[in-house]
């Protein structure tokens, strides 16, 4: 049987895929953060932890949905997704290679557990679905395990509460867990951490709320359910929101989790980044 | 947890210092804005909006405020107008600018002053989280 085996967590801001692309992954503002990842990058390319399926949790910005179709959650069952042109061309990285059994199998299952879920059969991918791939995976040819994307809605409001995101998360277990094929499957919660990219208030971070929501996801993850919007946008900044995003892997991890790693910088870009990767406990 | 009341979940928006969140009300009065700046994602529609500014823009039924507000690259006068900065994202990255020009370009400060800010760990959320509650 399919099972979950990790929740990772990244940043997928546009500016990490402009320096991996202009080769300043080394320099002095984004050596650290570069260096950072290098420990989920071995990590994650031990075959024990290498998934064959990662159902990628993101969200479109104003990419693949425009003003005209907002589905709050939507689910990538296409043979493969090509990188968007967000205007400046598309990013040069590989296409993302589906995984149309086990995304079908999880979109039903999902709409059967009352998450009545968009199903996107032809969808081109963002910086938010192929930066997290280059940060785990660097620069191959092909990514080495297929990907499922689930972008999220948290730009037109009201996007999911944030439990509603951990029962969406607690769904796709299930789903997951009832499909017959033996496969190793991760979920990566993205986007975050504290952030606003606009008006006078631009540039807000806040590491103290950063630090709890990490320290929380495992410890007290009642909490980060509990939390309303009006919260994540007066401590972590407008853009901050994208961490509802993280509960729904969260709540695929089960009841209790177990931290084993966590990276945390400031700043990226206009952004404080998170890396963390946990597993059931 | 759910919300029993839409109306204060919204009103509650209004009470962050200088952050406009993207609600339906934005949305709907953005909506030709924000459908311009997603036309920017094809090669030969950024052709021909740098080829000529202001004809592209007539295509695209903006009000007077809007068509400015691109015209001048304000930021601040476009999200006022109802647009959303993933959208657009697709004017500054056809400009060829990034995420934090276009933020700092938001703030009041230089570039320069707002990439120091971000170095020194951000801006304090200290004070800007409630005009009512000044906290």
């Amino acid at each position: 049987m399919a099972r979950i085996t990790a929740g990772l967590t990244s940043s997928h801001i546009p500016a990490l895929g402009a320096a991996i692309q202009t080769g300043k992954t080394g320099d002095d503002y984004w050596g650290p953060v570069f260096q950072g990842y290098q420990w989920v990058k071995d990590w994650i390319a031990k075959p024990e932890n290498m998934p064959d399926v990662v159902i990628l949790v993101y969200n479109d910005h104003a990419s693949a949905f425009d003003m005209n179709i907002i589905p709050t959650f939507a689910i990538g069952c296409a043979e493969s997704f090509k990188p968007a042109d967000e205007g400046w061309g598309p990013r040069p990285v590989p296409d993302v290679i589906g995984h149309p059994d086990l995304a079908w199998h999880i979109a039903q299952s999902l709409i059967l557990d009352e998450f009545d879920m968009t199903i996107m059969n032809q969808m081109d991918v963002d910086h938010g679905c192929t930066v997290p791939l280059s940060m785990m995976f660097g620069e191959p040819k092909e990514w080495p395990c297929k990907v499922i994307p689930l972008p999220v809605n948290v730009v037109t409001y009201p996007p999911p509460s944030g439990n509603r995101c951990w029962m969406l998360g607690e769904a796709i277990k299930r789903a997951v867990e009832s499909f017959e094929e033996d496969l190793n499957v991760q979920v990566w919660g993205t986007g975050g951490m504290s952030h606003q990219l606009q008006g006078p208030r631009a540039g807000l971070i806040n590491k103290e709320f950063d630090t709890a929501f990490m320290d929380d996801i495992t410890a007290n993850p009642e909490r980060l359910r509990k939390m309303p919007h009006i919260e994540y946008l007066r401590e972590s900044g407008s853009e901050g929101i994208e961490l509802v995003m993280w509960l729904i892997m969260r709540g695929a991890l089960g009841e209790k989790a177990k931290e084993i790693h966590r990276f945390y910088h400031i700043p990226a870009s206009n952004t404080a980044l998170g890396q963390m990767v946990l597993e059931p406990a | 947890m759910t919300i029993k009341d839409i109306h204060s979940y919204l009103a509650e928006f209004d009470d962050i210092p200088g952050t406009r969140v993207f609600t339906a009300k934005r949305a709907r009065k953005g909506y030709n804005l924000n459908q311009f700046a997603m036309s920017l994602m094809k090669a030969e529609n950024r052709d021909a909006f740098r080829a000529d500014e202001s004809a592209y823009l007539d295509k695209w039924n903006l009000t007077p405020e809007q068509k400015a507000a691109v015209l001048a690259r304000d930021y601040n006068a476009m999200i006022d107008e109802g647009g959303n900065i993933y959208f657009l994202s697709k004017l500054f990255s056809t400009d060829g600018k990034s995420f934090q020009f276009a933020a700092g370009s938001m703030t009041g400060m230089t570039q320069e002053e707002y990439a120091q800010m971000m170095l020194s760990g951000g801006r304090s959320p200290e004070g800007v989280r409630s005009s009512k509650g000044g906290y």
